[in-house]
């Protein structure tokens, strides 16, 4: 990464954080907690202990963690695809999981880690698709359908990408793709599960850059999951820390990267620093300890 | 590609319909014996204008009562098992999905076959086991091909082609130790035949397919973000419950009565849906229509040949559908594991 890339990201998370103070809460997660039961009374295969956290307008918010600490767990109550065992995920005040579907897609659109496409499907046509929750009847995209799309489409640089083959795109473009199908939905709250997972270097800081870019211009909550420490703590506001199904710490990169601590979590020797501008830098030890 | 409108729907519509027409015309020409093109125009013209009396009763008999009634019946059965077929490719998300391949259509002469050794004189009732047998045969697949919560494409496949001859056998059996049953007439039947006339009347079979596919059509927008998986659909707005029962019903009814009236005509409902795709792109909004009559057009196509082909004898057109469909299936097998 270079050093004009650092703070330009810099400067665009301390605009947000000069207009965040009255940014109203978007998604409350009080208590939440979920277990996933075999069945028959036995002990359950996976718990996420009770979990709070608020994301707020214009907010990026990272969900960390190592491999099976929860994470997509998490990112299932907060999309509503799973209702909590106790407490609640609210958004405005909606608890999500009990939104009809239509609703809940007007207002939560979720980015996954892929897209399985059965037939051959062109870009603008895939990104249509995000329409689908705001069309009625026999559903045939109105000119107001294809603006938003087209909208969408050059908000996620993926404008050029239009009249392409999803299925003969490269990975980062396929990534601009599945994004602009999730802006296409005018979400208020944007979840991402593991997005920068098949993409280089320089396509993980673009789509970061661009998400924060958004978040502030579109008034998006964004949530991303990831297990990229160096990308949450450059771009995310605030960062939830999960290890094995507890939440271990909310707050700024800064609260929450510790070096004990994230050493304990990812279980593997590592150097914390912070920078002048208070953003931490995790540095992995080549050295056994 | 340009983007979906109603007149581009309606365009391809029309146009399919006029191909219909046209294939319905050299059905009616072509037989044991065929029929001098200014004649059938003669005939058709006095029919349209009302003029009965000016056609004659040789020809009244050939056309209307014999060839006529067979075309229809096969563009009916046509139009049921491609929209089936398409509608098993998107409920259970995998292209090879065919009514005939899954061992649906084996269930529902199974059903049939029920049917007929109990209730040989009660007119409605073969439709009706022919569907339930269809429904039985569909949701046994579907959880065959079930692997940990997640549908396995060679699992469903493979418990597909399990089934049919599992199904196959039984059906075998039954027809062997039920003494006076017409063995030769049922295995013709069972290969797919439009000969035997349908048990039901033609306006009631047109009325229920094409009710039934409407009622698949009212989901079609559902369907193609289900093609792309239930979580992803879930999370554009689906209601994926309401969805897959809907076209799990529709899809059953329509291979029940297509096989009922016609016994299993295989491959259609894998062959016609894949080549509307490669045409107008696989939105199903468009899918589904042009199915109905690029289904209904392949049959009548199917069956015209299995009457001339080696005329006078006649093949069951399940059989030429089969000849063209298993090595298509292949293909289409091999490209995808590629």
């Amino acid at each position: 990464m270079n050093p004009s890339t650092d703070s330009r990201a810099g400067d665009a998370r301390s605009e947000v954080h000069a207009q965040r103070s009255p940014a109203p809460v978007r998604l409350s997660v009080d208590l939440a907690s979920y277990s996933y039961q075999p069945g028959g009374g036995a002990a359950p295969l996976f718990t996420l202990e009770a979990t709070s956290f608020e994301v707020r307008q214009r907010e990026l918010v990272a969900i960390l963690g190592p491999n099976g600490s929860g994470k997509s767990t998490l990112l299932k109550l907060l999309s509503g695809m799973l209702q909590p065992l106790s407490g609640r995920v609210q958004l405005e005040g909606f608890e999500v999981a009990r939104l009809d579907p239509r609703t809940r897609a007007q207002r939560i659109a979720v980015v996954q880690q892929e897209t399985p496409l059965l037939f051959p499907i062109r870009v603008w046509e895939y990104v249509q698709q995000g329409r689908h929750p705001y069309t009625r009847g026999m559903r045939f995209e109105s000119d107001e359908d294809r603006r938003i799309a087209d909208r969408a489409l050059a908000e996620a640089g993926a404008d050029h990408l239009k009249d392409r083959w999803m299925h003969r795109i490269s990975g980062g473009e396929k990534q601009r793709a599945i994004l602009a199908r999730a802006l296409t939905q005018q979400p208020m709250l944007l979840l991402l599960d593991e997005p920068t997972l098949h993409l280089d270097i320089a396509a993980q800081v673009d789509l970061l850059r661009r998400l924060r870019r958004l978040a502030a211009r579109n008034s998006y909550s964004v949530v991303v999951v990831t297990h990229e420490v160096n990308l949450a703590a450059e771009f995310a506001d605030r960062v939830v820390l999960l290890d094995r199904g507890k939440m271990l710490r909310v707050g700024t990169p800064a609260e929450v990267y510790q070096q004990d601590l994230l050493q304990q979590v990812f279980g593997t020797l590592l150097r914390v620093d912070h920078n002048a501008e208070g953003t931490p830098k995790v540095a992995f030890s080549g050295k056994e300890a | 590609m340009r983007p979906l409108t109603p007149i581009r729907l309606l365009l391809i519509c029309t146009i399919l319909a006029g191909v219909l027409l046209v294939v319905a015309l050299v059905s009616m020409k072509f037989g044991t014996r065929s029929i001098p093109l200014a004649d059938l125009t003669s005939v058709l013209y006095h029919t349209a204008t009302g003029q009965n009396d000016q056609i004659s009763s040789d020809y009244r008999v050939i056309l209307f009562e014999i060839r006529w009634p067979r075309i229809l019946l096969a563009m009916i059965v046509g139009a049921a098992l491609s929209v089936a077929g398409a509608s098993f490719q998107a409920l259970l998300r995998n292209p090879l999905a065919d009514p005939y391949v899954l061992g649906v259509s084996s269930g529902a002469a199974l059903g049939a076959i029920l049917a007929l050794i109990w209730a040989p004189h009660t007119p409605g009732v073969t439709p009706l086991a022919a569907f339930a047998g269809a429904a039985v045969a569909s949701a046994a697949v579907y959880f065959l091909g079930r692997r940990g919560g997640y549908l396995d494409s060679f699992a469903l496949l493979l418990g597909g082609i399990i089934t049919a001859s599992f199904l196959s056998a039984v059906i075998m059996f039954l027809m062997t130790v039920i003494p006076g049953s017409d063995l030769r007439g049922m295995a013709f039947w069972l290969m797919g035949d439009l000969q035997t006339a349908s048990p039901v009347s033609p306006r009631w079979l047109l009325l229920v397919v094409l009710a039934t596919i409407g009622a698949i059509y009212t989901t079609a927008a559902d369907l193609n973000l289900l093609m792309a998986g239930e979580q992803e659909a879930l999370h554009l707005g689906v209601d994926v419950t309401r969805v897959k029962i809907v076209v799990y019903l529709g899809a059953s009814i329509l291979t029940g009565v297509a096989v009922a009236v016609s016994g299993a005509i295989g491959y259609v409902g894998l062959l016609v849906p894949h080549l509307i795709r490669i045409i107008f792109g696989s939105d199903y909004r468009v899918l589904i229509p042009a199915t109905a009559l690029g289904g209904a057009i392949a049959v009548v196509l199917a069956d015209t040949l299995a009457r001339t082909l080696v005329s006078p004898i006649e093949l069951p057109v399940g059989a030429m559908t089969a000849m063209v469909g298993a090595p298509m299936f292949i293909y289409l097998l091999r490209r995808r594991v590629e």
